[in-house]
């Protein structure tokens, strides 16, 4: 099992990363520069966050022209697992590999923070080892976070069950007082419709030590090795 | 032949402008008080090579949906003119 750390030029959370899925999870992790096109047999590829060509004309909008993002295409098409966090998840909405726009804040500042977060959907490959509504305490740090769909879309995706975490209270109240940037139906992480890609704002790599005063980044990070270890479990058995 | 093609790209109508929300406050606070709105946006100025305006405009239109504007959130406009 490999994880693949993307580094674009203005990434600045490839290193956390890296280090969480290594050092903490004891994970094989290797880095992938954005002008290689080899993912290097990867089952997991992980956009990080940072500011990916400084943020330039829109964030993420430069990033998705990178070489490596055609072959992480190629890679979801062939069902891998891609997970972008913060700009990571700016980069798969300018791609297309997810639906949906992340704009400024509602109150216009830059905010880092530990927030609250619902699971609302635990039977994805980035959340198997969460109970269903169980609350995650993951910090968020980010301008662009505030999540835009029109409703009628986001309808669809709620249904079928596409938004995975949604910003809550410490008991998993879902509302406008737990709402940090004014994203729409406290969305704060969305998967695509076979579920092989997750963006999500918040930084699990952030929460994954007790010293940084949570470890509930840990699950979303073991849950796709679990995912992953079973998928090969059974491929083996058919 | 050279075309200069001018697109500025703004929020569509319902999504949220924080920087425009902030301008028109600084703006009521040096005693503008008869503002009402105030949009931000993107200006581009594109010095191209075509061999029609007609070219040049259908490149330019194209820049706009490939690059310049996220559709989700923005929408576009242009004007295309000879370039001295």
């Amino acid at each position: 099992m490999r994880f693949g750390v993307v580094v674009f030029p203005g990434s600045n959370c490839d290193y956390d990363c890296f280090y969480a899925l290594r050092d903490v999870l004891g994970q094989d992790v290797v880095f992938l520069w954005h002008k290689n096109t080899d993912l290097q047999g990867c089952d997991c590829i992980i956009l990080p966050g940072g500011f990916s060509y400084g943020d330039y004309l829109r964030t993420g909008a430069i990033a998705r022209f990178s070489p490596i993002m055609e072959a992480v295409r190629d890679f979801v098409l062939q069902g891998g697992l891609v997970l972008g966090i913060c700009n990571g998840f700016q980069i798969l909405l300018e791609s297309g590999l997810l639906p949906g726009a992340l704009l400024p804040n509602r109150n216009g500042r830059f905010i880092c923070r530990y927030v609250y977060l619902r699971v609302e959907n635990a039977n994805t490959p980035f959340t198997c080892l969460c109970t269903p509504g169980e609350i995650l305490r993951i910090p968020i740090a980010h301008y662009q976070g505030n999540f835009f769909l029109p409703q009628d879309e986001l309808g669809i995706l709620t249904e079928r069950g596409q938004v995975v975490f949604r910003y809550c209270g410490p008991q998993g109240e879902v509302s406008e007082a737990y709402n940090p940037n004014g994203s729409v139906g406290n969305v704060a992480g969305i998967a695509s419709s076979d579920f092989r890609v997750m963006g999500m704002m918040p930084h699990p790599e952030r929460a994954c030590e007790e010293i940084l005063g949570s470890v509930d980044g840990r699950k979303i990070f073991l849950s796709i090795v679990a995912w992953l270890e079973e998928k090969r479990y059974a491929g083996c058995g058919s | 032949m050279k075309y200069c093609g001018k697109v500025v790209v703004t929020l569509k109508p319902g999504v949220f402008d924080p920087q425009g929300m902030t301008i028109k406050n600084a703006l009521h606070t040096l005693s503008y008080q008869e503002v009402e709105e105030v949009e931000t946006g993107k200006y581009f100025r594109i010095i191209l090579k075509a061999v029609t305006k007609e070219e040049a405009e259908r490149r330019v239109q194209e820049m706009c949906e490939r690059l310049l504007a996220n559709p989700v959130i923005e929408r576009y406009t242009f004007e295309v003119e000879e370039f001295r």
